[in-house]
């Protein structure tokens, strides 16, 4: 894990050490919580055959959406694509493989990963279609399906706040799948409007403590304006 | 005049007890927002992380950060909370949200409900539908009581992927409110003007009907 006090550092220092094919992690929900500058730099980066986890692709033309329309993305990992067109198109085109599972298994693998177990038990989706190929177990008397976790290289995520040591606090429904991911990747680089000093952020308003952090980057409000959807205004 | 569909939202919203913790799906069933009175205790849940969503009036700014799962910009009212998505969905899969209304491409006589996937058609994931109506207190389907085409949508069984077994409360279309209880779909409302013969003509499921209690709406 990055020393403490060489985690504040540039954009494209911290995506430069991202792999080809590597698996990653991207916070938000819709636009709310997407990294959008990480994501705009990882896309000037080049870095090829990824394979994305996000509860959704963004929508055609901002975040993931991007990656996906590049042609980056070998495999996405989701609960749901009814926004973006273009990923379900690169779907059934069979140019991107989408492995789908419902949206609150999904925050249960990552967070499971995210605190160092190996999977759980779940009684969601016996009998349906996404049982399929899962393995059950029978436990004083009730059947269980075995969710493996799921874990991540890199995870890409949204913050408000930071300081310089890497403590986050998530803002409004900006939060969603961000602290679940932060602590489920070998590697999570936060992007935060401002990063303060170590002792300037109220201890007790800390969602996500420094130590599952490796890098803070600050970035522009304005670059998330691009996830700003006009039509729902 | 009321349209079809401000007929059902107007029943719809007979459903939620004062106090409750409600959650509302995308499309139709997201308009009961305007049709709960502003002043009772009502909580709307949104899987993407809130408890006691208030839709955004025209007059204010919208927050960038605060949408529901739809992905409309919202408020919140007083009492509300924001959370991550972990925390959301073990309200739901702890049956904290007392009653959810959902849209339905199918629904049958044994509560069964098909409401993700229509193969070869339309499959853009299931969401966070499947532990919500596998876990909910209570289940109100809103539906058309037929599709597009006048097909029946009230099935004797779905044909269409499940997105929860007996997973329904009740169904409430513009022709009917039904309860789905043991013996099968118990008719206790039917739309004004409609007859009994009418309505069983358009659905394909049997209907319990007894028409010395039955209510108008």
């Amino acid at each position: 894990m990055t020393l403490l006090n060489h985690k504040s550092c540039d954009i494209d220092a911290a995506i430069a050490e991202i792999p080809d094919g590597a698996t990653i992690m991207v916070g938000g929900f819709g636009s709310p919580g997407t990294p959008f500058a990480l994501l705009d730099a990882l896309l000037a980066s080049g870095q090829r055959n990824l394979t994305l986890i996000k509860n959704d692709a963004n929508e055609p033309g901002i975040g993931i959406g991007k990656l996906i329309e590049a042609g980056r993305v070998k495999r996405l990992i989701t609960s749901h694509l009814g926004l973006n067109r273009t990923a379900i198109d690169a779907m059934n085109a069979g140019e991107m493989e989408v492995i789908f599972h419902p949206q609150g298994l999904l925050a249960e693998k990552i967070r499971c990963a995210g605190v160092g177990h190996g999977g759980f038990l779940t009684d969601i989706g016996i009998g349906t279609e996404i049982a399929e190929g899962r393995q059950e177990i029978s436990m004083e008397g009730c059947t269980w399906a075995i969710e493996p976790a799921l874990q991540a290289d890199v995870a890409l995520i949204h913050a408000e706040r930071a300081d310089r040591y890497g403590n986050l606090i998530y803002r409004a429904t900006a939060s969603n799948f961000n602290p679940l991911m932060a602590m489920a990747a070998e590697r999570v680089i936060a992007q935060t409007y401002r990063i303060d000093e170590p002792g300037d952020l109220p201890i007790d308003t800390i969602h996500t403590p420094c130590a599952f952090v490796s890098h803070v980057v600050q970035v522009a409000r304005a670059s998330s304006q691009q996830g700003v959807r006009p039509h729902a205004l | 005049m009321l349209s079809d569909q401000q007929r059902m939202l107007t029943r719809a919203a007979r459903e939620v007890i004062d106090g409750q913790i409600v959650n509302l799906g995308i499309g139709l069933p997201t308009r009961l927002f305007h049709y709960l009175p502003d002043d009772m205790n009502v909580l709307v849940h949104s899987e993407n992380g809130v408890l006691g969503c208030r839709p955004r009036q025209a007059s204010e700014a919208p927050d960038i950060d605060m949408i529901d799962s739809g992905g409309a910009y919202i408020t919140t009212r007083s009492g509300a909370s924001v959370f991550d998505s972990a925390t959301s969905f073990a309200m739901i899969r702890r049956s904290r949200v007392d009653v959810t209304f959902m849209g339905a491409f199918e629904v049958d006589q044994e509560g069964n409900l098909a409401n993700w996937k229509i193969p070869g058609k339309f499959s853009p994931g299931i969401g966070g539908a499947m532990e919500l109506a596998q876990k909910v207190a209570r289940l109100v389907v809103l539906c058309s009581h037929n599709d597009k085409h006048g097909n029946p949508k009230i099935l004797t069984r779905c044909q269409l992927p499940l997105t929860a077994s007996r997973c329904i409360s009740r169904i409430i279309t513009e022709k009917a409110v039904m309860d789905v209880t043991p013996e099968g779909l118990e008719v206790v409302e039917i739309a004004e003007g409609l007859s009994v013969e009418a309505l069983r003509e358009a659905t394909d499921a049997p209907l319990l009907i007894d028409e010395s209690r039955l209510g108008r709406f």
